[in-house]
């Protein structure tokens, strides 16, 4: 690579390698999550997503079947079963009959426990409790063992997350939300930015000022009063309410935002339109706006991330019931009443970064470099 | 018949006066050129006459009806701006048809317009591209095309040649001298600083300074008969020649003494008030020749010498003068830096100025 004389190679791998570390840094955790989401929700929890193509090795406790199930063998009695019953089939390293000792005895060894009963495991799980007498008691013997479990894969979580856990209707609740807060607010900036950037009108300055100062102004401020006045009026916790609370966050940001691009557009081609005989409307809508695409674009991403991820304004504008709530509270209701269920969790928040990603990639052709190539000089 | 008139029209910005009491009558049919150094208000007064600035004061009128408060699109007119101001996202065919689709006409006229103005400007195999696939020149044309295609009562034209380099702007400057042939009827104002443009296009050119008119009239009226020093000066390449001198004698001949001692009879009038007055006289370079007679007009000592093939240009100082002075000679001249030389000129192509800068023949 021959840069610009004087530019130092080195300068530029340090560049390049930060940029790769940082590329990294992002991107692992987020693989990671993709990863531990397809694993089986028992290996996740005692395991991180990097072992997940090595066996696991796992702690288990099980309780023999009630002295009820003995049967008897030639003056013996026995309790047979293997211990993963029931479960993905392993390998048995080592067993124990207490809780004080788990994994005392090695696989296969036979175990001396009270009352001459002797316990033996064998590898492939098969277990024997051998007594010469009749065992009493209401409740078998724990058996505890370390087992060997080959990594297991598998889509349960997400068949879970999207069609059992009520996920499918809060997605279906967040796109309602999401969509018009997305449209609105664009539509009404956009005009706004024209207005701001290429009409003049009196007191034109003071309100661009008055725009970029609503920018800093916290809107957890205006969550109650809003509430409020939606009571108030009739609108309560629904829908509009919300779409109409995205839409007012959301203004400053994108009027701030399209007013400068718009701004930036030639000033000829928009005097030459008016040369042209075009009203402020014509210009708008067939000079302006298409020439706006990718700021429209991007504010457009930007929205509806924030909408999609958003649980502050619909935890206070939507109520809680199944036709209201979205995504992110879905989730948190999960995380809260599940506690360490988070398999769930993994699938789930792969579910919801799916949609921005297509948002994303739909979008990103529209935010293009040289829209305005051969306009001006 | 006069098509646009300008009287008593002012412009200014806040306590900023950029133009004052400009009166100008263009008739159809001319190609008037305004014509200035930067920030003389040339480009300013186009604006004001296409409507894209307000008229602070004084009436402009096109066709006789009073335009001041009249928007762009009604006023007859047509713009091409200096960047060409393309519609970057519409093919070559909609840049064109904008203006008559704004204004609803018929898909059948706008197609005869447009085929039209392609006809006239070669653009017809382009009709489909976008502009960023263009080039410069195509581009003009392009933006030239769309003001044909409105049929404006005046075509106001911004500095359409700066942004393209020499070449071009050669060859698209003796289009737009075609394309005014073969429309004798449509008016044109055109604002340049480059005197060539102005000098090769032109009907009338009008000199602005400063935010006034200096002076008004035909390409070559005013490269003979300047009305002051801005005029004479920046009429010309090089600069005309000022040297400070007195009046020595009055009359239809005026006899004036040079800061060297010599003196020259200009055939030009003067009154007998004028006699001993500080006046400047001035002298094209290319009128300038080498004499090694004795009834030379200046003597000096070159400085520079430029040989450029077709002319040989000098720089040099007179005796007794302070300012470099510049003699343009034909062809290659065998003058050595540091030589002395004599030059002469023609006494019918000199010109006196009085103190204030006026010429005397515009007193």
């Amino acid at each position: 690579m021959s840069g610009i004389a004087g530019q130092r190679p080195l300068l530029i791998w340090v560049v390049h390698l930060s940029v790769v570390a940082l590329v990294l840094l992002w991107t692992i955790p987020t693989f990671g999550l993709l990863v531990s989401s397809f694993r089986d929700g028992d290996q996740l929890s005692v395991s991180g997503w990097w072992t997940a193509l090595t066996s696991t090795e796992r702690n288990q406790i099980l309780r023999a079947p009630a002295p009820s199930e003995q049967v008897r063998e030639g003056g013996q009695w026995v309790i047979a079963g293997n211990v993963f019953d029931g479960q993905a089939p392993g390998e048995v390293t080592r067993f124990g009959f207490s809780s004080r000792g788990p994994s005392d005895f090695a696989a296969g060894e036979t175990a001396e426990m009270k009352d001459e009963q002797t316990l033996t495991v064998a590898p492939d799980g098969s277990y024997r409790i051998v007594s010469p007498e009749e065992m009493s008691g209401k409740r078998g013997s724990r058996i505890f063992f370390t087992a060997i479990e080959p990594p297991r894969f598998t889509l349960e979580t997400y068949r879970e997350v999207l069609f059992s856990e009520g996920i499918g209707r809060s997605f279906i609740n967040t796109l309602t939300v999401t969509i018009p807060a997305t449209i609105i607010p664009i539509l009404i900036a956009a005009y706004a930015a024209y207005a701001l950037a290429w009409m003049t009108f009196p007191g034109r300055s003071l309100l661009l000022a008055v725009v970029v100062g609503l920018l800093v102004v916290p809107l957890q401020m205006s969550l109650i009063p809003l509430l409020r006045l939606y009571t108030d009026i009739g609108i309560g916790k629904s829908y509009v309410g919300i779409w109409l609370a995205h839409t007012g966050f959301g203004l400053p940001l994108a009027i701030y935002l399209l007013r400068n691009y718009i701004r930036g557009l030639p000033k000829e081609i928009i005097e030459s339109a008016r040369v042209d005989g075009a009203s402020d409307f014509d210009i708008f809508r067939k000079i302006v706006l298409p020439l706006s695409f990718p700021a429209l674009a991007s504010f457009a991403i930007f929205q509806f991330l924030w909408v999609w991820n958003d649980l502050l304004v619909a935890t206070v504008f939507l109520g809680n019931n199944e036709d209201q709530l979205v995504m992110t509270g879905r989730l948190r209701e999960l995380l809260g009443s599940r506690g360490g269920n988070w398999e769930i969790l993994t699938a789930s928040a792969f579910v919801s970064i799916a949609v921005p990603l297509l948002v994303f990639f739909s979008l990103q052709r529209y935010l293009v470099r040289g829209l305005l190539a051969g306009s001006v000089k | 018949m006069t098509s646009v008139s300008l009287q008593q029209v002012s412009k200014s910005y806040g306590t900023v006066e950029v133009l004052r009491d400009i009166n100008l009558e263009i008739e159809q049919g001319e190609l008037v050129v305004f014509v200035g150094p930067s920030g003389c208000g040339k480009s300013t007064l186009l604006r004001m006459i296409a409507g894209l600035e307000t008229i602070t004061g004084g009436e402009l009128q096109i066709d006789g009806a009073r335009m001041n408060e009249t928007p762009p699109a009604q006023r007859g007119i047509a713009m091409v701006f200096q960047s060409y101001a393309l519609y970057p996202h519409m093919t070559v065919r909609d840049n064109m048809a904008f203006g008559m689709k704004i204004a609803r006409k018929s898909k059948s006229e706008i197609d005869a317009a447009v085929a039209n103005a392609a006809r006239i400007l070669q653009l017809e195999p382009y009709l489909d591209r976008l502009p960023k696939a263009l080039s410069g020149g195509q581009r003009q044309r392009v933006a030239i095309g769309r003001a044909i295609v409105r049929d404006p009562k005046v075509f106001l034209f911004d500095e359409p040649l700066s942004n393209l380099d020499a070449a071009l702007r050669v060859a698209t400057r003796i289009e737009i001298a075609q394309l005014k042939e073969s429309m004798p009827e449509s008016t044109m104002i055109y604002v340049t600083h480059d005197q060539v443009e102005a000098m090769t296009l032109a009907t009338r050119i009008v000199v602005l300074h400063g935010g006034n008119i200096e002076q008004v009239g035909a390409p070559l009226d005013l490269y003979e008969r300047p009305a002051n020093t801005f005029v004479a000066q920046f009429i010309g390449s090089p600069a005309m020649n000022l040297l400070p001198a007195y009046v020595a004698a009055t009359g239809d001949q005026t006899q004036v003494t040079l800061a060297g001692g010599r003196t020259a009879t200009v055939p030009i009038a003067s009154g007998s008030d004028d006699m001993g007055m500080a006046v400047r006289f001035g002298v094209r370079p290319e009128d300038l020749t080498v004499t090694d007679q004795d009834d030379y007009l200046v003597e000096g000592v070159v400085d520079i010498v430029e040989a450029l093939g077709e002319t040989t240009v000098l720089y040099f100082r007179a005796e007794g003068g302070e300012l470099p002075l510049i003699a343009k000679l034909p062809g290659i001249r065998n003058i050595a830096k540091g030589a002395s030389v004599r030059l002469t000129a023609d006494l019918s192509k000199l010109h006196l100025f009085d103190g204030k800068g006026t010429s005397f023949l515009y007193r």
